[in-house]
């Protein structure tokens, strides 16, 4: 698998839009962000209200997913092309999310609305419909989910990758700082996780740097090849941009996100928790 | 136009839970010639120069962050230019204005 197997550029995404097995999905933080423009023909995805479970933490299970798939007009042949705001964090997510369920084709566009937007790209509020389809996911791949007993097993022996801006990791803020700070959970980080901001791993357009300066920064960060990686950060989609930069961009074969993340970690009673004093 | 969360209600309260007394609110406008700039990205980054978070700002160029004390950067991006500005932050609210150029 290459990079141009699983990210596309704006002017591919641009000349490609509305092709027959083509279908261009939005997946944002702000949930309203679709409606007020999105790419021509796009379907809109809420992270939220449609990939969680709406009672217990969890994802929702196959047959929901083969429902809300299905009811978006999306094939499981078809090629998913996924792109949002915040540089991608939740498209990401929506990436690593249909990779757990199996789907085949999915790509990133390379920069997502920011890129988009700062290229004066256009955007329209009409909503195309899609006719509905018979979608069939496989069962979750837990190969790229991690678990929190596998997390707390990981300490010390795999790569345990924080990908929080540094005042996360060191426990001075509990959430980004476009998000409240008071949180239920104690700050810190996992014992002998890396701290490797997702942001490193992009340009300031929100596109990814290059496989040459990719390898560079998790080599340089001390993240150890031959050994399993497990990637988190507060809820599981900027650790989903890092999954997406180390396995599906690096090739990288024994990569999880662990989708818990600080929200569960960070609340669970008697784990080892450090902090900058 | 709204690639990252909206500040759309910047103009009206502040979220509930959040106390000016105990919070670090960083917020102002980001402005070209003195006019308001709407949809660009305003990212905090920290004393290091680290992304600590990106906004679109409003209608009205408002954007807001949540943040700790101490020494920020704010940067913001449009089709219509960049600017950025330095800060001390304390407890309570912090204002900037950002001229992009």
């Amino acid at each position: 698998m290459s990079r141009a197997d699983v990210l596309v550029s704006a002017d591919w995404a641009e000349q490609n839009l509305g092709q027959p097995g083509i279908v261009f999905v939005e997946v944002d933080e702000d949930v309203s962000a679709y409606d007020k423009g999105h790419l021509a023909g796009a379907v809109k995805l809420d992270w939220k209200a449609e990939l969680q479970d709406q009672v217990r933490r969890d994802f929702v299970g196959k047959e929901q997913f083969e429902r809300l798939l299905s009811s978006k007009g999306v094939s499981a042949d078809d090629t998913v092309v996924l792109y949002g705001g915040n540089n991608n964090w939740f498209a990401a997510y929506a990436y690593w999310y249909l990779k757990l369920y199996g789907h085949r084709d999915v790509r990133l566009l390379d920069g997502g609305r920011k890129k988009w937007e700062l290229d004066s790209r256009p955007l329209t509020e009409e909503v195309t419909p899609r006719p509905p389809t018979r979608y069939r996911a496989a069962e979750q791949d837990t190969s790229i989910r991690a678990f929190r007993d596998e997390v707390i097993a990981a300490i010390g022996t795999k790569n345990l990758i924080d990908v929080r801006s540094p005042d996360e990791f060191a426990g001075r803020l509990l959430a980004p700082a476009h998000l409240p700070q008071e949180q239920a959970q104690r700050a810190g980080h996992i014992p002998t996780a890396l701290n490797v901001p997702w942001a490193k791993a992009a340009n300031e357009d929100g596109t990814f740097k290059s496989d040459d300066e990719l390898r560079a920064l998790y080599a340089g960060a001390g993240l150890h090849e031959g050994k399993e990686t497990i990637a988190y950060c507060r809820i599981g989609e900027r650790s989903s941009h890092t999954w997406f930069a180390l396995h599906e961009l690096l090739g990288q074969q024994r990569v999880k996100n662990y989708d818990g993340s600080w929200t569960e970690y960070g609340s669970l009673v008697g784990v080892p928790i450090e902090k900058e004093v | 136009m709204c690639g990252a969360p909206s500040q759309d209600t910047l103009d009206q309260t502040l979220p509930v839970g959040v106390d000016p007394a105990t919070a670090t609110i960083l917020q102002g406008r980001v402005v070209r010639s003195g006019e308001p700039v709407p949809s660009a990205y305003v990212r905090l980054l920290d004393r290091s120069g680290d992304f600590t978070a990106e906004v679109v700002s409003s209608a009205t160029g408002a954007f807001r962050f949540y943040a700790a004390p101490g020494r920020w950067t704010i940067r913001a991006l449009s089709p219509a230019g960049a600017g950025e500005q330095s800060v001390d932050a304390g407890t309570g609210f912090t204002e900037t204005v950002i001229d992009l150029v």
